[in-house]
């Protein structure tokens, strides 16, 4: 089979271009090397829906994050995935800083950011933030900047995308590209065989060695690691998004709430070779820890239930690179860095254009549905409509994850979706069983069994995220046997 | 929507829950018992070592063993009991709002209710180790549960960090299955579970204790591969240039238990800095008619002794229905109880004035391993009303006292009683326990 469009990565980015391009009378695949989209970048960061005066002015960035911001609201309003305008405080601690804030103020309202606002009065702010240091001078108030759970919103888009016939492959790494005149040949793991038009490279950290697949080693990408810890959600709530004053280097460390009611501290920024170092380690966790408490200095360190790293893509070119490259029908998406969270559907937008330009007949589908149905969320129902929903499906009554209160149906429901979850990773990120204080202490073998009766695997096949990640070796008395059989043959 | 109307509902169905139905049972009264399992039992069912019914029974027994005569008894009494059962919401009026697939929603109007929810493990995030995260890492009840209820093995070379009771006796209980435990790593000078399973779990069958270790670094990006272990100093600091490498596939964290109550903060009630809620010396918390008995309360060495903490519940949650339910008998003059010296917690929180007379029970552990101390009770003005002798104290064993206040003399106007383990004062005779 000939496909129109190809895209590797199955990030937010590469979910939101097949997304977007679903809309058209086009044949789409996207791969992904991961047992899971939305396993890379997309799920270790700050979801932060940045709004959109931060990037320098030079680049494309910018005006892709401050659009990429007004595109929120009717996504969300298409896809529902958790996301909500909650507003951010960039905060002065200093005199010095205030200047700093007035000129992004300045230079965001030039450029249609919306309600931006310097706010020195300090009962004012620590109204609006109560848990903010005293130490406050002055901050500026973004009420068009959110917060997004990152990975929902890539499932989101990838669910919408597959009712509308992208067809989605995971565990498909790209080993090979080859470009004839009119198509290009890409083989990944497990010896398989695509052929397509057109090719879009969304393979964020991998993008440039994707790129010198086919000769193109224009940019190089850089990982820089970022380590996060998370609190529990009893612990402490916050109002706001909270950055300190920018420096050239980085947005900073900030203190963050999430879209399911916990506070976040980081990350702080160290650059790596290898784009496989999830590590956290000690002296990054002090860090981030550090840097939090200079803007809310009551972080409850005692409450953290996970801490975890991820990885920027960032590009030499310090800016989001997105062409058409020379190699015709290739179009580079890569070096997506902070703000590409907040850009990504601008960044949709803007691949459009590309393939416009080389040509590709953009035709929207008749039947073309951009709705992708609300999950039913248990703890969203009231007592009647629980009642109801049980009596038409038990498996509502079954609770698995005692701290969130995820019933076997939400898992079920992660399970059968279009794209739906195949691993635990895969299960806890859509629904949230093991996201809790417990951290799946007693969900965990509850989840191992409703993933292998409906994958009909054996349970020493459930993984966490995928090949080699197994969590069970084997039967008890195994070993055991083994070696008495190993004795009686030696005798 | 279903409901129910009972004297006494009791959350949980482990040695605490099953103990507090019988005794109200007993007296006559109604009682249901809501379980969030697919059976009664709790989580003394995956502890199938021996050990327990020694105080109970006067016989020892396994864990599953333990429970089984209490589930024979409450099958026998006809306690009914819903299974499967999720607890949702619990207001300070006493109703329980709870799901299942049988019923759906179930709404449980009680005159007293007795928590019994138990405890649930410390996590790696709750003590932060840097590192990757693979597969391969499991609080030690977990991996309990794999092996001795689903029957499945988690890895083939453990380290086991902690040496709480699960940590040592999952270490004990995968040697039997040809397993092999590399080290049980603990960040304290001593074992933090009972010496009875440092001696019958870890030096029994050669597995190393190193204490004053704790893992630095967990490695390996898809399974886990290893662990890095370092020295630690007095303040919690790593000691330079004592890190080392321990392969292994599978980490279990034994690193302490949380009384788990996220419903009893939904009701409204307060909780102590152990983790369990403020209770009086009948173990009522502060919302009236609601009990905490068991490991919900305080986390005990045994579970005779959870047992039998929440008899107690039961007879006094039926005392409360006899004598102040629907009536407006508020309990106002209490006492605080407090930790002093060396005292990690003490329960109960507070004594009412009007039980100065009875016996009561205290209930402590402390801070750090001592000899020869004196326990001292205290008042706010300072004066030593009573005091007791003991060899030595260690955290992992629980203290228990009983006092009758009025007989110790204590002032019966006093606001504040302090409990303090101090040296022992230098005596000519010793008595010694």
């Amino acid at each position: 089979m000939l496909y129109d469009i190809i895209i590797i990565g199955g990030g937010v980015v590469g979910c939101a271009i097949a997304r977007h391009l679903s809309r058209f009378n086009l044949k789409i695949a996207l791969l992904e090397k991961e047992a899971d989209i939305a396993m890379g970048t997309t799920k270790a960061n700050s979801g932060v829906v940045h709004a959109g005066y931060a990037a320098e002015r030079e680049y494309i960035k910018r005006n892709l994050s401050i659009r990429g911001n007004k595109l929120y609201t009717q996504a969300w309003e298409e896809l529902h995935f958790p996301f909500q305008r909650i507003g951010s405080f960039v905060i002065a601690l200093e005199d010095q800083e205030i200047k700093d804030l007035e000129d992004l103020r300045k230079k965001g309202i030039q450029d249609g950011v919306p309600g931006l606002e310097l706010i020195l009065d300090k009962e004012k702010i620590r109204h609006m933030e109560p848990n903010l240091t005293n130490e406050i001078v002055g901050v500026l108030h973004a009420p068009t900047a959110g917060i997004v759970s990152p990975y929902e919103l890539a499932f989101a888009l990838a669910e919408n995308a597959a009712m509308n016939g992208v067809q989605f492959f995971r565990n498909h790494e790209v080993i090979k590209i080859k470009h004839t005149e009119y198509e290009f040949t890409v083989n990944t793991v497990g010896r398989n065989e695509f052929k397509t038009r057109n090719l879009i490279n969304a393979a964020g950290l991998y993008s440039s060695q994707i790129s010198r697949m086919l000769g193109l080693d224009y940019f190089d990408i850089m990982p820089r690691k970022g380590e996060y810890i998370i609190f529990d959600r009893n612990a402490i709530h916050l109002n706001k998004i909270l950055f300190p004053t920018p420096t050239k280097v980085s947005k900073g460390i900030l203190v963050c709430p999430t879209m399911h009611g916990n506070t976040f501290v980081g990350p702080n920024a160290q650059n790596l070779n290898d784009p496989e170092d999830l590590s956290t380690s000690e002296a990054g966790l002090k860090e981030i820890l550090e840097g939090g408490r200079r803007l809310v200095p009551n972080l409850p360190a005692r409450s953290s239930i996970r801490n975890f790293a991820g990885l920027r893509a960032v590009p030499n070119t310090q800016d989001f690179i997105i062409d058409n490259t020379d190699v015709y029908g290739f179009i580079n998406v890569g070096g997506i860095l902070s703000p590409g969270l907040t850009s990504c559907f601008a960044i949709a937008e803007k691949v459009q254009e590309f393939l416009e330009l080389l040509g590709v007949v953009l035709k929207v589908k008749e039947n073309y549905n951009p709705h992708r149905p609300k999950p039913e969320i248990f703890k969203e129902f009231s007592k009647e409509e629980l009642d109801q929903k049980i009596k038409e499906d038990p498996a509502w009554g079954r609770i698995i994850c005692r701290c969130e209160y995820i019933p076997e149906k939400e898992i079920l429901n992660a399970i059968r979706s279009p794209v739906g979850a195949t691993t635990v990773d895969g299960v806890k990120f859509r629904c949230r069983p093991g996201m809790g204080r417990c951290q799946g202490g007693f969900c965990r073998p509850r989840v191992i069994e409703i993933l292998a009766r409906e994958l009909k695997l054996p349970y020493e096949q459930i993984t966490k995220r995928g090949e080699d990640t197994t969590y069970l070796i084997g039967r008890t008395k195994d070993m055991i046997q083994n070696e008495i059989e190993k004795g009686e043959k030696e005798e | 929507m279903k409901n129910y109307e009972i004297d006494v509902a009791i959350v949980g169905s482990g040695g605490a829950g099953l103990a507090a139905a019988i005794e109200v049972k007993k007296a006559g009264l109604g009682v249901l018992i809501i379980e969030r399992d697919r059976e009664l039992g709790g989580i003394t069912l995956q502890c199938i070592h021996n050990g327990f019914g020694l105080h109970e029974f006067g016989e020892e027994l396994t864990g599953p063993e333990y429970v089984q005569r209490f589930i024979n008894e409450v099958k026998k009494l006809e306690i009914p009991y819903l299974l499967d059962t999720m607890v949702i919401e619990f207001t300070r009026d006493k109703v329980l709002y709870a799901v299942n697939n049988k019923e759906g929603l179930i709404k449980i109007q009680a005159k007293a209710i007795i928590l019994a929810m138990g405890c649930r493990e410390r996590t790696r995030g709750a003590i932060n180790i840097p590192g990757f995260r693979p597969s391969g890492i499991y609080t030690a009840g977990q991996a309990q549960r794999f092996v001795n209820v689903e029957g499945y093995l988690p890895g083939k070379t453990y380290v086991i960090l902690g040496s709480g009771d699960i940590g040592m006796i999952m270490a004990r209980r995968l040697i039997f299955e040809g397993c092999q435990v590399k080290a049980v790593v603990e960040i304290n000078p001593y074992a933090s579970g009972l010496i009875r399973n440092q001696v019958q779990c870890l030096e029994d069958y050669n597995i190393p204790l190193i204490l004053g270790y704790t893992v630095t670094k967990i490695h390996g990006r898809d399974r886990l591969q290893g662990v890095s272990i370092a020295k630690i100093d007095t303040n919690f600091d790593r000691v330079i240039g004592t890190e080392r490498f321990i392969e292994c596939d599978t980490l279990l964290l034994s690193v302490g238990l949380i009384p788990e109550n996220e419903l009893t903060l939904q009701a409204g009630a307060s909780l102590s800095k152990n983790g369990g809620p403020v209770v009086d010396n009948n173990l009522e918390t502060t919302i009236d008619g609601v009990f905490a008995s068991g490991n919900v309360l305080q986390v005990h060495d045994l579970v005779d002794m959870v047992s039998a903490e929440a008899k107690r519940a039961g007879q006094n949650a039926i005392e409360y229905i006899n004598t102040r339910h629907g009536k407006d008998v508020k309990r106002r003059n209490q006492i605080n109880v407090v930790p002093g010296e060396n005292v990690n917690y003490i329960k109960p929180d507070l004594v009412n004035r009007s039980d100065l007379s009875k016996e009561i029970i205290f209930t402590l552990r402390v801070k750090f391993p001592d000899r020869r101390v004196q326990i001292q009770l205290k008042d706010e003005t300072g004066r030593t009303f009573y005091t007791k002798n003991k060899v030595y104290v260690i955290p992992s064993e629980m203290i228990e006292l009983k006092i009758n206040l009025e007989k110790s003399n204590v002032n019966p106007d006093c606001k504040k009683i302090q409990l303090d383990i101090m040296p022992r004062p230098e005596v000519l005779v010793e008595e010694e326990e």
